[in-house]
């Protein structure tokens, strides 16, 4: 059996209802979990970008690739290893402001890329970003300190090959 | 000044601009959409939803005919013969709620076997959307996965544009279906109609630009192959691709078999048609699948029923695919050379570089196994021994009496793969089934539409007793508009295809594949339909001719021999060189 990896898969679509749907029914009908999910605008107006995450063998996400970049609305689809692309996401922890000033707590978020973004009197908010394993440890050791809420974005990846959408939306019109 | 009189007045000095000061209804603009893609005939269901655009259609019924059908399923397969018959797009219409989800299967079927359909469903309106109102359904989300495209307009202003685009995307490229969900105030409001054809969709390409290199480099392979094998599909006939097809085959001297929908794009009788692949396919075409040295795929998908095990299909071979949409490209099969554009095209170009070719020794090992397949099975079905009658000399009688003219549409099962192996096609589009989906109900229906698409031709639609009785109310469709359809039930009175596997598989576990039939003949009749019976072979040949020869629409009821089987056959995951004779 061919190995099974992350893949970010790069979707520019027309911005129109019901495209989302599209997609996902093409991850469905080959039974692939999505890992992560991102919508946004792109570089260019009016174009969409949506970046998932699945974990599956090569040969199977180069098909999925296929059917999705056949989708009337999707204007190109792309799929990367994790070392083709420049890659993170974004979690927020709210813990009880009781344990605001415990020394131990300040340790575990003291790296470079978490933050304090909120305090209340009952409550403040840590936001982090990085690599999913780096958010994965940070919640492993904020976790005994009772978690109020802790939700992470979809990973949003910028890839180191060049995905041509320009040209081709010029190509084609 | 009324109204009128302003309009002509605003004619005169401003011309052409009078058009955009013509308000009509946006369901009024949807006939006028159809009216402008050279549409004039229709099939469907009316409903709430949808009245405001039956009411136009009823207007304009001098222009575009409507086709009441019984079941909206059966608007969707009837829209789906026409289109193959025709090559144009098949139209349908229906009601909100249980209309919309009763297009599924049909829908379903046709984005499978890439059939132009734009189905066109009321909806709720806007304002309710959501709320889980009256016969709300939602059909964009629940047709998504089987559309080539759908779209739903809340706005008359959007119908226009959006119906331009509809039949752009259902017919180009490699066609499929599109259904456009129009809410009920969008078909009252009002819109300044103009109408532009759609010629271009900037995140959409029909069709692949060819590459000349790999036109030389698959030229090269056939050049130098030895054992070199073409499967064709549907695509030579969607491609209309049949003349320059031939032409290459015959400078090649390849030999060439068709997939179960690639049928009639070559005469069944051509001396290079070495007959069908796939699970119910012929005999020689299969084994020698896994001997030729190079497979050439042409306008087909590699379904599994025609691969059998992936593991082991042509694995010896280096294998070039002509093909029209990327996605199939190594989907199921691995390929040398992929020659990506509209085959037609392609095949146009590949014929300066192939060279002229004799392959006699190849050929005769086609002959030689299907010399083979005529001892142990073939001459058994023409010319039985056993009392009861062989599905297959009912189809050998319907070439005879037909002259292999007629349009063969034939349902799913049993049947349909013996109307698939045994009908002798002359015409190319004269082969109509349900392939990919296998849709038991299909054929009925479809040869309504089949028949209304090519009215100077016979149509003859083949089906089993099972099949028959899910779209069975379609009778009431022939009485009403009296299209003279013919239509043969080969009656073994079971599911037969399951009982065959039930015998094969599962030890004679004939687990609700018996059916108690009615009495066929007076069901036909009661649509004031003509129709027979035979269970005798000496009555065979006259109930057919009686039939062929009727103007009017023709029932009849063929009693088969019950547990006959249909072989060769490669059961599921086996190889296709293990195609068994019996
Ligand atoms: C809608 C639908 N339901 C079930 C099946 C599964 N199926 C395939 S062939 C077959 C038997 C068909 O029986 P009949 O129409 O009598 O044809 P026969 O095989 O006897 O010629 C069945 C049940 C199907 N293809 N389509
Ligand atoms: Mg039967």
């Amino acid at each position: 059996m061919e190995e099974k990896q992350n893949f970010t898969v790069s979707v520019y679509t027309e911005n129109n209802v019901g495209i989302l749907n599209r997609l996902s029914a093409i991850f469905l009908k080959r039974h692939i979990n999505i890992e992560s999910m991102t919508v946004s605008k792109s570089e260019i107006d009016h174009v969409h970008r949506f970046t998932f995450v699945v974990i599956v063998s090569e040969t199977s996400i180069k098909k999925v690739v296929g059917q999705l970049e056949k989708q009337i609305e999707v204007i190109k689809a792309f799929y990367h290893k994790d070392d083709e692309v420049i890659y993170q996401e974004t979690a927020m922890f709210k813990i009880s402001t009781k344990f605001m000033y415990d020394e131990h707590i300040q340790n575990k978020f003291k790296f470079r890329r978490a933050h304090i973004v909120t305090i209340t009197e009952r409550y403040f908010v840590i936001e982090a970003s990085g690599l999913k394993e780096d958010i994965d440890r940070m919640y492993d050791k904020l976790k005994p300190y009772g978690l109020l809420q802790f939700v992470r974005s979809g990973r949003i990846a910028i890839t180191r090959p060049k995905m041509a959408i320009s040209e081709l939306l010029q190509e084609n019109i | 000044m009324n109204f009128k009189n302003m309009e002509t007045t605003i004619k005169k000095t401003v011309g052409e601009t009078r058009l955009k000061l013509t308000k009509i209804s946006g369901s009024e603009a949807v006939v006028k959409c159809l009216l402008a893609e050279g549409v004039d005939l229709a099939y469907g269901y009316p409903g709430g939803a949808i009245m405001p655009i039956y009411d136009e259609l009823y207007k304009y019924q001098d222009k575009l005919h409507h086709v009441l059908t019984r079941h909206e399923q059966g608007a969707t397969h009837a829209a789906q013969g026409f289109a193959r018959v025709t090559g144009k797009t098949g139209i349908v219409f229906a009601t909100s709620g249980p209309g919309a989800t009763n297009l599924v299967t049909g829908i379903a079927d046709a984005q499978i076997d890439s059939t132009p359909l734009v189905c066109i469903t009321g909806q709720v309106s806007s304002h309710l959307l959501g709320s889980d109102a009256f016969q709300e359904t939602d059909i964009i989300g629940i047709s998504t996965p089987v559309t080539k495209w759908n779209y739903q307009i809340t706005k008359a202003s959007e119908i226009p544009e959006i119906m331009a685009k509809a039949f752009y995307i259902a017919k180009s490229g490699r066609p499929g279906p599109v259904l456009i969900d129009i809410t009920k105030d969008a078909q009252f409001g009002e819109v300044d109609f103009k109408y532009k054809k759609c010629e271009k969709i900037r995140s959409y390409r029909a069709i692949p630009k060819l590459d000349i290199e790999k036109v030389k480099a698959a030229a090269e392979l056939i050049n130098s192959a030895k054992k070199p094998f073409i499967v064709f599909g549907q695509g030579i006939i969607i491609g209309q691709a049949e003349a320059e097809f031939k032409a290459f085959i015959e400078k090649t001297n390849i030999p060439s078999a068709s997939t179960a929908l690639g049928l009639s794009a070559l005469a069944t009788k051509h001396p290079l048609n070495v007959g069908m692949v796939g699970m119910h396919g012929n005999y020689a075409p299969n084994v020698l699948t896994n001997q030729c040295d190079l497979l050439i795929a042409i306008g087909m998908r590699f379904d599994d029923r025609v691969t059998g095990n992936l593991e082991t299909y042509a694995k010896q071979a280096k294998v070039i695919h002509f093909e029209i949409d990327p996605a199939e490209i190594d989907k199921n099969v691995k390929t040398d050379v992929a020659v990506l554009g509209n085959v037609k095209e392609s095949l146009t170009e590949i014929m300066p570089f192939v060279n002229k070719m004799q392959h006699a020794a190849w050929l005769q090992e086609f002959t030689k196994l299907y010399q083979k397949e005529c001892e142990v099975v073939i001459n058994d079905q023409l010319n039985p021994t056993k009392e009861g009658l062989t599905m297959g000399e009912v189809i050998n009688k319907i070439n005879q009496e037909t002259n292999g003219e007629a349009v063969i549409v034939s349902d799913v099962g049993q049947h349909q793969m013996f109307a698939c192996r045994y009908a002798n096609f002359i015409k190319t589009r004269s082969s109509i089934t349900s392939g990919g989906l296998g849709t038991m109900g299909f054929a009925l229906p479809a040869a309504i539409g089949a028949k209304m698409g090519a009215p100077e031709r016979e149509v003859v639609a083949i089906i089993g007793d099972g099949g028959y009785q899910m779209t069975i109310q379609e009778l009431g469709t022939i009485l009403q508009t009296e299209v003279p359809v013919k239509i043969v039930v080969l009656n073994n009175s079971f599911l037969g295809m399951v009982r065959q596997w039930q015998e094969l598989f599962f030890d004679r576990r004939y687990a609700s594949t018996v059916m108690k039939n009615p009495d066929f003949v007076k069901i036909a009749e009661g649509y004031g339909i003509k129709a027979n019976r035979v269970s005798k072979r000496e009555n065979l040949a006259n109930a057919v001719k009686t039939m062929v020869a009727s103007k009017e629409a023709y029932f009849l009821e063929v009693v088969i021999e019950k547990e006959d089987n249909i072989f060769p056959m490669i059961p599921t995951g086996e190889s296709v060189s293990d195609i068994r004779l019996s």
